[in-house]
């Protein structure tokens, strides 16, 4: 056993299962307290990505343009909860699918139209470009700055949703929506804001990424099938449940693609299981969710008190 | 909500619709001797393509039209039918009959097993399992190197029916899609007419009702679901002989997507609407296409006021208030 290897793996499944958890926080409390399927979820990530690099290629600071980025998601992400996606709520899912996957092509074309096909790199200043070696391991440390920033996010998120007056809110919204508007609390508002702050976490997200993969059109379309399964695994409406699923499932994802293949060169010739690994553990995410569904429909951690209508 | 699939009592206000579907349907018919004169044979194509996605979409209305069961996994199934053509081109058996079979029995099977589990769950979380199961197959396809993995195959020759159906032609093929969907069409008349479709209807209104009649409708509902998969298989089975190409991109979700869009274009619920709906995201697409590189802008906006501002029904429920306007007047 490679402990370098092992280490160095381990931290690439934390940094995924972070990122996974920024977009499904929101998507889970978008799902939970509006009954809304926002497939376009992905779009703000790839937002995100896009508005940080020009702001970067602008100002040159890595700090303004992560700032701008995320306020500029958060406030398109409000003006499309304004504009479309209130008069959905109380339309069947059907609705919900057509409209966000025709959201999906505006956006996808319209970041064409501003930044091209080609996508757009981040070039990263040279403190972040280094290593960082101790005790023998070597590792990036943007790498390690992701997993900070992760962590930092789901903290801010933490104390948001269990300490603050507004936290108080969405949590109940998630546990019986009816009751909450029977209270008398200003509903449309309490969706604007839940739905924006989704929005920018979805986009500080794909900033976080974008460094590495580059800003691309489309960027967010594969992995929010993926942030859909961290929700349905966690329990729609649980930012706990949430954070734990994403961090499982990045686990998942990136040990299974670093192990799977030596395991399947036993029975497989090396280049099959070569390209068998990565896809097998790709499956094995959705497999997980279909064994969730089948034995704990509400998810690992639902909310407390959730009841289904 | 009834008179759409259930054709019997709503009288005169449909007959505007169903005049309209009888043009269509001859102008379908002639079609190739029309192209045939003006020399035009990508337009052949085109339409073979049409008639191809609108047995997809046929399926599809039966469980999201007739059932209530939203599907964003049944290109998984055009994928099936599609594969069930490369593979065994891959080993030069390209006896059609085999592959037809293959086509349907592998669907048919690949439905029954994800359904039973997809249907123990309703709204939301059966619009995502069934979401999961075609990604499933689409990364279990990707990582087949032997068949192409990503890349895909290409199919040497089309297949091949001891030599009384050549589908190497393309009149030939064409007709031979339009029959298997004319087929469909009545047998999906037929089918949600009888006391089946009435139980799978009455599920989706109120499934406790139904059950307290005594109806078992978490099996009406798996047959609903194999019968709907076996019939899109059918599609992939076509598609995968007329492109000469499979690839798991087929079944990437947001093809399911796309068959989604095209069923509700039609009118979801409604017979023709598969027809009509796939005929003009298809003919939309090709003409934009041919305009502007941005289409897809067009496209987004286009569906994005079809659900806000047009209403329910489609391109059917239009056709229906126009009918109704006109009777109005006559009276």
């Amino acid at each position: 056993m490679d402990w370098h290897l092992l280490i160095a793996q381990l931290l690439n499944g934390l940094q995924l299962g972070l990122l996974l958890f920024l977009l499904a926080s929101g998507l889970s409390l978008i799902f939970g307290i509006m009954d809304f399927i926002n497939l376009s979820h992905g779009s703000f990530y790839m937002l995100g990505a896009f508005v940080c690099a020009t702001v970067v290629a602008l100002t040159d600071s890595l700090i303004v343009a992560a700032l701008v980025a995320v306020l500029v998601v958060f406030v398109v992400g409000a003006l499309v909860e304004w504009s479309i996606v209130r008069k959905l709520y109380n339309k069947d899912h059907l609705d919900h699918v057509l409209v966000t996957y025709g959201l999906i092509l505006v956006f996808d074309s319209v970041a064409r139209l501003i930044w091209g096909s080609a996508g757009a790199a981040i070039p990263l200043p040279d403190v972040l470009n280094g290593r960082i070696e101790a005790g023998g391991f070597v590792i990036p440390s943007y790498r390690l700055l992701i997993i900070l920033c992760g962590l930092l996010a789901a903290a801010g998120l933490y104390f948001l949703v269990t300490r603050s007056r507004l936290g108080m809110l969405i949590r109940a919204g998630a546990s019986n929506r009816a009751m909450v508007t029977a209270l008398g609390v200003n509903i449309d508002r309490l969706y604007l804001i839940v739905f924006a702050i989704g929005a920018a976490l979805a986009g500080f997200a794909g900033l976080l990424i974008a460094p590495i993969t580059e800003a691309s059109i489309g960027m967010g379309n594969e992995i929010i099938i993926i942030a859909f399964v961290v929700v349905i695994v966690g329990g729609i409406g649980s930012i706990k449940g949430a954070f734990y699923a994403a961090l499982l499932i990045g686990f998942i994802d990136t040990l299974g693609r670093s192990y799977l293949d030596d395991l399947l060169k036993l029975f497989l010739s090396n280049h099959a299981a070569e390209t068998a690994a990565p896809a097998l553990s790709a499956m094995g995410v959705y497999l997980l969710m279909a064994g969730v569904l089948v034995f704990k429909p509400r998810g690992l951690f639902p909310p407390a008190g959730f009841n289904k209508k | 909500m009834s008179e759409r699939l259930h054709g019997h009592g709503a009288g005169a206000t449909i007959t505007v619709a169903a005049g309209v579907y009888l043009l269509f349907v001859v102008l379908l018919l002639a079609a190739p001797l029309i192209i045939a004169l003006i020399q035009q044979p990508f337009y052949l194509d085109l339409l073979t393509r049409v008639l191809i996605l609108a047995i997809a979409v046929v399926s599809l209305n039966l469980l999201v039209g007739c059932g209530g069961m939203i599907s964003l996994g049944h290109a998984a199934y055009i994928g099936i039918g599609a594969y069930s053509v490369g593979i065994p081109a891959y080993y030069e058996i390209y006896n059609g009959v085999i592959h037809l079979f293959l086509a349907i029995g592998c669907s048919a099977v690949f439905a029954l097993v994800t359904g039973a589990i997809c249907l123990r769950t309703r709204g939301l979380y059966f619009i995502l399992i069934t979401l999961a199961f075609s990604q499933m197959l689409y990364f279990t396809l990707v990582s087949i190197d032997e068949y192409g993995a990503d890349d895909g195959l290409l199919i040497q020759q089309r297949s091949q029916f001891n030599g009384w159906l050549n589908i190497d032609d393309a009149t030939v093929l064409y007709y031979t899609v339009l029959a298997a969907l004319l087929i469909f069409l009545f047998a999906m008349h037929r089918l949600v007419n009888a006391r089946f479709g009435r139980v799978i209807f009455g599920g989706k209104h109120n499934d406790e009702r139904m059950q307290a009649l005594g109806f078992d409708t978490y099996k009406y509902r798996l047959a609903c679901y194999v019968i709907s998969g076996a019939m899109c298989g059918v599609a992939g089975f076509f598609l995968g002989n007329f492109t000469h190409f499979i690839s798991p991109e087929m079944m990437d979700w947001t093809r399911s997507a796309e068959l989604i869009f095209m069923l509700v274009i039609g009118g979801s619920g409604a017979l023709f609407g598969p027809l009509t709906g796939t005929a003009a995201f298809l003919l939309l697409e090709e003409f934009l296409s041919g305009i502007t590189t941005h289409w897809h802008l067009i496209f987004g906006l286009l569906l994005i006021a079809l659900v806000l501002f047009f209403g329910k029904g489609g391109l059917h429920g239009l056709l229906t208030r126009l009918s109704r306007k006109r009777s109005d007047t006559t009276q």
